[in-house]
C-alpha cells in the first residue's frame, strides 16, 4: 500500500482571513475512498479538518467536495484514479458559500428546492383503502429524475448558479419535473410559476457540465430542457387565456 | 416569479434548430444536384423561379430561411452571456433578434415580389 498527497483547502470562519491550502499524505491502496482519506486525516493526523459525510454509500448525498477541480462524492471517489495525477486536492463544493474548511453551505441550495414543492399534491381525495396505482409506462417518465440525492454537484458545475445564485438551478428543476410529471400528482399548475420565471428554466443556456457530474444518472440537463418544453406550451396556452379576454395565471 | 418571455425567441430557435437538423442538409444536397442535373445557370434559375411561383412554397422557403436565422441569433446572444460580454438587453437583444427579423422581413419582401 503507497501513499498519495492530499491538499486541503483549509477555512476556519473565527481564525481565517481567507482560505488556505494544508497538504497531508495518506495510506492509499485499491479500495480507499476520498472519504475514507479524509476520515483517516480527522481520526489519525488532524482532528481540526472538518468534511461532511454520512451513508458512505452515495445515498444521503452529503459528502460532495471539489476534487482537482471536479465536483464529486467523496465516498463515490476512488484514491486509486489520481495514482497518477499523484496528489489530490479538495475544497468545499465550488459556487457556494464555504462554511467550514470542506463543508459548503448548501441553505441556498435546500431553498430552491422547497420552493418548487417536491412531494405530491393532491387536490382530489385520496382513495381510502387502495394505494394510488400508477403503471410502470407512467412510473418511468419520471423514475430517472427521482434518483436525486440533493448532492448539490450540479450546482457546483453550473456556470448560470455561480453568476445567479437566484436561478433556481439544476436539482430543483429537475425536482419540479419529476412531480410534474408524476401520474398522481395534481400541482402542476403551482409549480409552473417556478418553472415559467426568469430564475427558473430560461436561465439554463444548456451547458451540460450538471448532467455531466451527476452521480446518480439524473440527467438534470435534460430535465430542465423538458421543463422548456412545457414552460414553451403553458406560455402558449396562457396568451390564449389572455386573448380570451381571461386573467394571466 | 415573474413570467419570463424567452419562450417566444426559444420557441423559434428551437423551430429553426429543428428544420435545420432534418431538411437542411437534405435541401443542401438536393440543391447541389440540381445545380448539377441542370448544368446552364440560366436554366436552373428559372427552374428554382418556377418552383417558388406557389405562394406555399415562397413560404416555405422563408421559413427555411428565416427560422434559422432567429436559431442563430438567439445561440449568439446567449452565447455572449456564456462568454461573459454583457450589455444592455435591449441593445443585445435588439441587434440579434432584430437583426433576424430585418433580414427574414427582406427575404419576405424579395420572395413575394419576385
Ligand atoms: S441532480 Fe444529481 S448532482 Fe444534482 S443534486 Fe441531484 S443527485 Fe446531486
Ligand atoms: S457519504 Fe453519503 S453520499 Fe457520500
Amino acid at each position: 500500500m503507497g501513499t498519495i498527497e492530499l491538499v486541503a483547502t483549509r477555512y476556519r470562519p473565527e481564525q481565517d482571513v481567507q482560505p488556505w491550502e494544508q497538504r497531508y499524505t495518506v495510506p492509499c491502496s485499491e479500495d480507499m475512498s476520498l472519504l475514507d482519506a479524509l476520515n483517516y486525516i480527522k481520526d489519525e493526523l488532524d482532528p481540526s479538518l472538518s468534511h461532511r459525510w454520512s451513508c458512505r454509500m452515495a445515498i444521503c448525498g452529503s459528502c460532495g467536495v471539489m476534487v482537482n477541480g471536479e465536483p464529486k462524492l467523496s465516498c463515490k471517489t476512488f484514491l486509486r484514479d489520481y495514482r497518477e495525477a499523484g496528489v489530490v486536492q479538495v475544497r468545499a463544493l465550488d459556487n457556494l458559500p464555504v462554511e467550514r474548511d470542506l463543508v459548503a453551505d448548501i441553505s441556498g441550495v435546500v431553498e430552491h428546492i422547497e420552493a418548487v414543492k417536491p412531494w405530491l399534491i393532491r387536490h382530489s381525495t385520496a382513495p381510502v383503502d387502495t394505494a394510488h396505482t400508477q403503471t410502470p409506462e407512467q412510473m418511468a417518465r419520471y423514475h430517472a429524475f427521482s434518483q436525486c440525492i440533493n448532492c448539490a454537484l450540479c450546482y457546483a458545475a453550473c456556470p448560470q448558479f455561480g453568476r445567479n445564485p437566484a436561478f433556481l438551478g439544476p436539482a430543483a428543476l429537475t425536482l419540479a419535473q419529476r412531480y410534474n410529471l408524476d401520474s398522481r400528482d395534481e400541482g402542476s399548475s403551482e409549480r409552473m410559476p417556478w418553472l415559467n420565471a426568469e430564475e427558473g428554466v430560461w436561465s439554463c443556456t444548456f451547458v451540460g457540465y450538471c448532467s455531466e457530474v451527476c452521480p446518480k444518472d439524473v440527467d438534470p440537463a435534460s430535465a430542465i430542457n423538458r421543463g422548456k418544453v412545457a414552460s414553451d406550451i403553458n406560455y402558449g396556452v396562457n396568451l390564449f387565456r389572455l386573448l380570451r379576454g381571461k386573467s394571466d395565471a | 416569479m415573474r413570467r419570463s418571455h424567452e419562450p417566444i425567441s426559444w420557441s423559434l430557435f428551437g423551430a429553426g434548430g429543428m428544420l435545420l437538423a432534418f431538411i437542411g442538409p437534405g435541401l443542401i444536397v438536393s440543391t447541389l444536384l440540381l445545380a448539377w442535373l441542370v448544368q446552364d445557370p440560366q436554366a436552373l434559375h428559372a427552374t428554382l423561379s418556377s418552383g417558388l411561383q406557389h405562394p406555399l412554397a415562397r413560404l416555405a422557403a422563408l421559413a427555411v430561411i428565416a427560422l434559422p436565422l432567429y436559431h442563430t441569433a438567439h445561440r449568439l446572444y446567449h452565447g455572449l452571456h456564456d462568454l461573459h460580454i454583457t450589455g444592455p438587453t435591449w441593445l443585445l437583444g435588439g441587434f440579434f433578434y432584430g437583426g433576424a427579423t430585418a433580414l427574414s422581413a427582406l427575404c419576405a419582401l424579395w420572395l413575394f415580389s419576385l
